[in-house]
C-alpha cells in the first residue's frame, strides 16, 4: 500500500531527481570510505564527541584520500548488527565501532564482509579482519591521582564510577596509588551511579560525596554535572573524555582527554597502503593517544608534579600497578618486585587499599 | 465562576460529525491521507535543515527497501514489534491496559536465555522449542502479577505492569553483573555467547532473517482467526466496544484481563526469547531498544487489528532503517529520526479519526453545547 | 551527622525531588479531566532545552523558566488537538509524543551542549535566610523550588474546594453526564492538557537551570516516567503527590548518599543491599501503594477519575 504511493510519486517525477544521486554515490568507492559506528550523540561532550573530533582529524589529514560517514546513537544490542553491516554494504572498507558492546556483532559482520577492515574500542575478541583498540585511561587517573593529593586539605577523593567494569576499578585503583603517593593517608569514596550518563544522578553524588568531606571530585561518567557541581561548592575536579573547562571554569583541574586521533589517522594509512593487520593497541600517553587538558585553579608546583607524573609515566619510569600494593583488606595483592601484566590489568576486579565502598555485584 | 465556563463551542475549528459505521473508504484511504501529510510536513521541515526535501524523503522511505539488504533487515525489525504488537493489540480491545511489555520480554529473554546457558550442549531440537516455551512462560509470570494485582485488589494495570518493566531491567542487570556473569568475559556485564544449538535457524541464506520472524507472521494470522472466528475474540471486542453489554451477557471480566495479560505477556516474552537467541546471541542490559513500548505505537497503527499490526510494525521498523540511511546518505542527525518518527505517528493517529467520523465546516454557534 | 550534612541532605532532596513533583502535579491536573498524557518525558525535555537556550541568550533564567512553560504547552496542543478533537488513542499518542520531544529537543539542542549558565538565583532573605538549618531550608531555594509547593496545595485547593475544580472532576469522572449538564467538556480537557504541558515544561526548565546547569540529550533520563508513576502512588490527590515525590527524591539521593558514606548501619549492623534492589525499591513500594488503595474500591472510585484515557465526542 505505501510501497504504491510512493511508486506513483516517483513517476509523477516528484522524486525522480533524487535517487540517482544517492545511488551514485554509494557506489563511487575512490577515496577510502571509513564508517563510524557511535553508541551516544556527537554532541555528547564526552566519549563520543572525543571519536567525532578525531573522525575530522582523519578527514583533515587525508583530505580527498578518504571519505568519511557515522551514525550516532546506535544503541547496543540488535540494532547494532544491521548499522554496522549496512555501513559495510553501502562501500566503507574501515569501519569503527566505538562501544564495547558493538563487540560480537562487529565479529559476526567482519565474517560476512572479509575484505573490510574492522576497528572495535575497549574489546577482546579479535579476527583476521577485526583489531581492538583502547586507551590506557589509568594513566590519566594517576595522574589526576598526584594532583589530588596535592591539593586536598581532606585527604579525601570523591569518585563517581559508572557500571562495574575492570576499566572504571583500574581508575580508581590507579588513582588512589597516584595520590598516595603524595599523601599516603589519602582514602577515596566511591559512588555508583549503575549509568554511564545521567547528569541528575552524577550531580546528585557529587553532592554526596562532598557532604562525605570530599575535596576534589573525580568521575568515570560521561556528564559535566559533576564539576558543575564542584563549580557551586567550591570544590575542585577532573573532565572526563573531552576537555569540559567550558562548563566550569573555575573546577575544573584538567582531564583526561580521549585522543583518537593519532591512531584513526595511522590506521586509515595502513587501509589505503595495503599495510592493515589485525592487532591490538592499547596505547596512553607515550603513544598520544591520551592528553591532559591544561592545567588550571592549580599552583604551579602542584601543575608541576602532574607534568612530572605524566613524562615518568610516557617514559616508562614511573609504572602504575608495581607492587607493593595491598587490597582493601589489607592483603598483599601485587608483591613488592613485580608489576601486573597488561592481562592483569584488563580483568582487574579488586580495590586497592584506602579506597571505601565496593564493587557492586 | 463556572458559569465563563460553559461558553459554548470554541477550540474546535472543524466539527466531527459520527458516521454512524465504519467508513470502508477512509479506513484505506486514511494511511494515504497520513502519509500524504507526512510527506509534506517533513519536506518542510528537511527544507528548514537545510537538507534536500525530496532526496531526504527517498531515503527515509524508500531506499531501505531499494537496497539487497534492507527487506530482510525491515523484518528482522519489525518482528519483535509485530509479535508483542499482535499480543498487546488483543488486550487493548477489551481495554486491558498492559504498558509493561518491555518487562515481559525481558523476563522472556532472561527465562530462555537462561536455559540456553544451563544446557549449552543440548540438541538444538529439543534446547529451541523449551526456550520458545519458558520465554512464553517468562513474559506470562511478569504479566501475571498486573493480572493478579487488577483481578484480585483491583490495582491499575498500567501502572504496575509499568513499574515492573524497571523491575525486570534491574533484575536482568543484576543477572548479567553478577550470577550469569560470563567468567572469560574481563568483567564486563554479559552472559557468555549462546551455543548454536539455542540460535534459532536461518531462514534465508546470507541475511539475518531468523526462525523467528515467521513466527512473528504466523502469530499475527493465528491472532486474527482468534479474533474473528472464536468466542474469546468474539468476547474480547465486545468488552472493548460495549464493556456493559458484555457485562450483562455474562462475560466473565476477570477472566478477559487474564487472557489479555497472558496473551500479551506470553507473545512479550516469545519475542524476547526469540531477539535474544536470535540476533543477540547473549544476555546484557542492552537486549532491547524499547520494543515493548515501540509494540503500543505498533498496535494502534495497526487499529488493534493482528493483521493491521504486521503492517504497522513494518512502517516503524521502516522508519528506525530509513533514520540510518538519512545519517549515512545525507549526514543528518539521529535527532531527526524522531522528529520524523513523531509526525509519522501524529497523522496516522490522527487520521483515523476519519474512519468512523466525517469533518464538517463548523456551524454557526446558537446558544447551547 | 553534623548538622550541615543533615541541610545538604535535605536540600539535595529537595533539588532531586522538585521536577517530579512539577512534572507530577501537572499530570494529575490533566488525569483528573480524563485525559492520560504519556508524553511527561517529551514535554520536560523540549521545555528544559527551551528554557537553557533562553537563558543563554537573554542572561535570564526567569524568563527562560518563563519560555519553557510555552514550549511545554505547545507540545501539550499538538497532543490536545490529535486526542482531544481528532479523537486518537491517548496511550499511543503519548508515547508519540515523547519521541518526537526527544528528537526536538536534541536537534535544538545539539549547538547548545557544553555551554553552562548562571544557576537560577536562589532566595535571599537578610536574616532570615541566615538561621541555622531552616534559613537555608525554608528561605533559601529557588523560585521554582516555591513554584512547586505552591502549585500542589493550590491543586489541592482547586479540585477540593473551588467549583472550577468540580467541574474538572466531573468531567473526569463522568464526560457524558457531565455534557449532559452543559459543560463544554472537550474545552475543559484542553486546558488541562495544556496546564499539565506548563507544568512539564517548568520541570524540564528546573533540570536545566537549577537541577544541572547545562543541556545534553535526553537529560531528564526517565524522570517523566516516574513523574507518570507518582500521581497514581498519590491515587490522584495532591498532597499525596508532595509526600510521593519527595519519598521518590529521598529514596533516589538517599541510595547514593549511602554509597558515598560508606555502608548503611543498622543498630550497629552492616547493611549490604545490592545496588539494583535499592533502585528497584521506589518501584516495588509504587505498586504495594498502589494495591493497599485500590483495595478499598469506593476509596479508588472516589480520587481515580473514571473517564482516564478515554475519548469523548458529544454526539449532535
Amino acid at each position: 500500500m505505501k510501497r504504491r504511493t510512493f511508486n506513483k510519486l516517483l513517476s509523477a517525477g516528484l522524486l525522480a531527481g533524487a535517487a540517482p544521486s544517492i545511488i551514485g554515490r554509494a557506489v563511487a568507492a575512490d577515496p577510502l570510505g571509513i564508517g563510524y559506528v557511535y553508541v551516544g550523540p556527537v554532541e555528547d561532550f564526552g566519549w563520543t564527541h572525543a571519536h567525532d573530533v578525531a573522525r575530522k582529524a582523519v578527514e583533515a589529514e587525508l583530505g580527498d584520500q578518504v571519505k568519511t560517514t557515522f551514525v550516532e546513537s546506535v544503541k547496543e544490542g540488535p540494532d547494532a548488527e544491521r548499522v554496522i553491516a549496512e555501513l559495510a554494504s553501502k562501500g566503507n572498507k574501515l569501519i569503527y565501532t566505538t562501544s564495547f558492546g558493538y563487540m560480537n556483532p562487529t565479529l559476526k559482520v567482519a565474517k560476512r564482509f572479509p575484505d573490510v577492515k574492522f576497528e572495535h574500542a575497549t574489546g577482546y575478541k579479535r579476527d583476521a579482519n577485526v583489531s581492538t583498540y583502547n586507551i590506557r585511561f589509568y594513566e590519566g587517573r594517576y595522574v589526576q591521582g598526584v594532583i589530588a593529593g596535592h591539593l586536598s586539605k581532606s585527604g579525601i577523593v570523591g569518585y563517581i564510577g559508572s557500571v562495574p567494569i575492570p576499566e572504571v576499578v583500574m581508575g580508581m585503583n590507579a588513582f588512589i596509588l597516584g595520590m598516595r603517593t603524595v599523601n599516603p593517608k589519602a582514602r577515596m569514596k566511591i559512588v555508583w551511579v549503575n549509568a554511564w550518563y545521567d547528569p541528575g544522578k552524577e550531580g546528585d553524588s557529587a553532592k554526596a560525596l562532598i557532604d562525605q568531606g570530599a575535596d576534589v571530585i573525580a568521575q568515570h561518567t560521561d556528564s559535566g554535572a559533576p564539576l558543575q557541581v564542584c563549580q557551586q561548592r567550591n570544590v575542585v575536579g577532573f573532565g572526563q573524555a573531552s576537555d569540559m573547562i567550558t562548563l566550569a571554569p573555575k573546577a575544573q583541574l584538567t582531564a583526561s582527554v580521549d585522543h583518537w586521533a593519532p591512531y584513526y589517522i595511522q590506521r586509515a594509512k595502513d587501509v589505503i597502503a595495503g599495510t592493515w593487520q589485525s592487532m591490538d593497541t592499547w596505547g596512553g600517553f607515550k603513544s598520544g593517544m591520551l592528553v591532559m587538558a591544561p592545567y588550571a585553579n592549580m599552583p604551579d608546583d602542584v601543575a608541576k608534579a602532574g607534568k612530572a607524573a605524566e613524562a615518568g609515566i610516557s617514559d616508562g619510569k614511573i609504572v602504575i600497578f608495581q607492587g607493593p600494593i595491598k587490597d582493601q583488606s589489607g592483603a598483599d595483592k601485587v608483591p613488592a618486585g613485580t608489576a601486573l601484566d597488561d592481562g592483569a590489568i584488563a580483568g582487574m576486579n579488586w580495590l586497592a587499599e584506602g579506597i571505601e565502598g565496593q564493587i557492586p555485584s | 465562576m463556572g458559569r465563563r465556563l460553559h461558553r459554548p463551542g470554541g477550540v474546535m475549528l472543524l466539527r466531527l460529525e459520527p458516521r454512524g459505521q465504519r467508513s470502508r473508504l477512509w479506513s484505506y484511504a486514511s494511511p494515504l491521507l497520513a502519509l500524504a501529510l507526512t510527506v509534506v510536513t517533513s519536506a518542510v521541515i528537511f527544507t528548514v535543515l537545510g537538507k534536500d526535501p525530496l532526496e531526504s524523503l527517498y531515503v527515509f522511505l524508500v531506499s531501505p527497501l531499494a537496497s539487497a539488504t534492507g527487506l530482510p533487515e525491515l523484518f528482522v525489525k519489525a518482528a519483535p514489534l509485530i509479535l508483542i504488537g499482535v499480543g498487546l493489540s488483543l488486550g487493548f480491545r477489551a481495554n486491558v491496559w498492559n504498558i509493561g511489555a518491555e518487562g515481559q520480554y525481558t523476563l522472556g529473554a532472561i527465562f530462555a536465555g537462561g536455559l540456553a546457558l544451563r544446557f549449552p550442549e543440548a540438541p538444538s531440537v529439543l534446547l529451541l522449542p523449551a526456550m520458545m516455551l519458558l520465554g512464553v512462560i517468562g513474559g506470562m509470570v511478569w504479566a501475571a502479577v498486573p493480572a493478579y494485582l487488577r483481578t484480585r485488589w483491583n490495582a491499575n494495570e498500567i501502572l504496575t505492569s509499568l513499574m515492573l518493566t524497571y523491575v525486570a531491567q534491574l533484575l536482568l542487570i543484576y543477572l548479567v553483573t553478577g550470577p550469569w556473569r560470563d567468567p572469560e568475559g574481563y568483567g564486563f556485564p554479559q552472559t557468555a555467547l549462546f551455543s548454536a544449538s539455542a540460535t534459532p535457524p536461518i531462514l534465508v541464506a546470507g541475511t539475518r532473517v531468523h526462525l523467528g520472524v515467521l513466527v512473528a507472521f504466523l502469530v499475527a494470522i493465528v491472532g486474527w482467526i482468534v479474533l474473528t472466528r472464536s468466542v474469546i475474540g468474539f468476547q474480547l471486542r465486545v468488552l472493548g466496544q460495549a464493556p456493559r453489554a458484555a457485562r450483562f451477557a455474562g462475560f466473565s471480566q476477570d477472566k478477559l484481563i487474564w487472557l489479555s495479560l497472558m496473551a500479551g505477556g506470553g507473545l512479550a516474552g516469545l519475542a524476547g526469547m526469540f531477539e535474544v537467541s536470535g540476533t543477540v546471541n547473549q544476555l546484557t542490559p542492552q537486549i532491547s531498544p524499547g520494543y515493548g513500548f515501540t509494540a503500543i505505537i505498533v498496535a494502534f497503527l495497526g487499529r488493534l487489528h493482528p493483521i493491521g499490526v504486521i503492517f504497522g510494525g513494518l512502517i516503524l521498523a521502516l522508519s528506525y532503517l530509513g533514520g540510518e540511511a538519512a545519517q549515512i546518505d545525507l549526514g543528518m542527525p539521529n535527532a531527526v529520526t524522531g522528529i520524523f518518527q513523531g509526525v509519522l505517528l501524529f497523522f496516522l493517529l490522527a487520521c483515523d479519526v476519519l474512519i468512523l467520523y466525517r469533518l464538517r465546516a463548523p456551524k454557526p454557534v446558537a446558544g447551547g453545547a | 551527622m553534623d548538622q550541615a550534612i543533615i541541610v545538604s541532605f535535605i536540600l539535595s532532596v529537595m533539588t532531586a525531588s522538585t521536577p517530579l513533583l512539577l512534572a507530577a502535579t501537572g499530570e494529575l491536573m490533566t488525569e483528573k479531566s480524563g485525559v492520560l498524557n504519556l508524553g511527561v518525558e517529551g514535554m520536560m525535555l523540549v521545555g528544559a532545552i527551551v528554557g537553557f537556550a533562553t537563558a543563554v541568550h537573554t542572561g535570564s533564567a526567569l524568563l527562560g523558566a518563563l519560555l519553557a512553560v510555552l514550549a511545554g504547552m505547545a507540545m501539550a496542543l499538538i497532543f490536545a488537538v490529535l486526542t482531544l478533537t481528532f479523537l486518537a488513542n491517548q496511550v499511543a499518542t503519548g508515547l508519540a509524543l515523547t519521541i518526537f520531544g526527544t528528537g526536538l529537543s536534541a536537534l535544538v539542542g545539539s549547538s547548545y551542549v557544553g555551554t553552562a549558565v548562571e544557576a537560577m538565583p536562589k532566595l535571599r532573605v537578610p536574616g532570615l535566610s541566615d538561621i541555622p538549618i531552616i534559613g537555608p531550608i525554608v528561605f533559601g531555594q529557588d523560585a521554582l523550588v516555591y513554584i512547586s509547593l505552591v502549585a500542589v496545595f493550590g491543586a489541592a485547593w482547586f479540585l477540593r474546594r473551588s467549583h472550577r475544580g468540580l467541574v474538572l472532576r466531573a468531567v473526569g469522572d463522568s464526560h457524558d453526564a457531565a455534557h449532559a449538564i452543559g459543560y463544554p467538556v472537550i474545552l475543559i480537557r484542553y486546558l488541562a492538557t495544556l496546564f499539565g504541558g506548563a507544568m512539564c515544561g517548568l520541570a524540564g526548565a528546573y533540570m536545566s537551570l537549577a537541577y544541572s546547569t547545562s543541556w545534553a540529550e535526553n537529560m531528564t533520563a526517565g524522570r517523566g516516567w516516574i513523574a507518570l508513576a507518582l500521581v497514581v502512588f498519590a491515587t490522584w490527590r495532591p498532597i499525596w503527590l508532595l509526600v510521593g515525590a519527595y519519598l521518590f527524591g529521598s529514596i533516589m539521593y538517599g541510595s547514593l548518599a549511602i554509597q558515598a558514606a560508606g555502608a548503611l548501619y543498622f543498630f550497629g549492623q552492616k547493611i549490604v543491599v545490592p545496588s539494583q534492589l535499592v533502585s528497584a525499591l521506589p518501584y516495588l513500594a509504587t505498586i504495594l501503594v498502589l494495591v493497599a488503595i485500590s483495595r478499598d474500591r469506593a476509596k479508588i472510585r472516589l480520587n481515580a477519575p473514571a473517564c482516564l484515557g478515554r475519548p469523548f465526542h458529544a454526539a449532535g
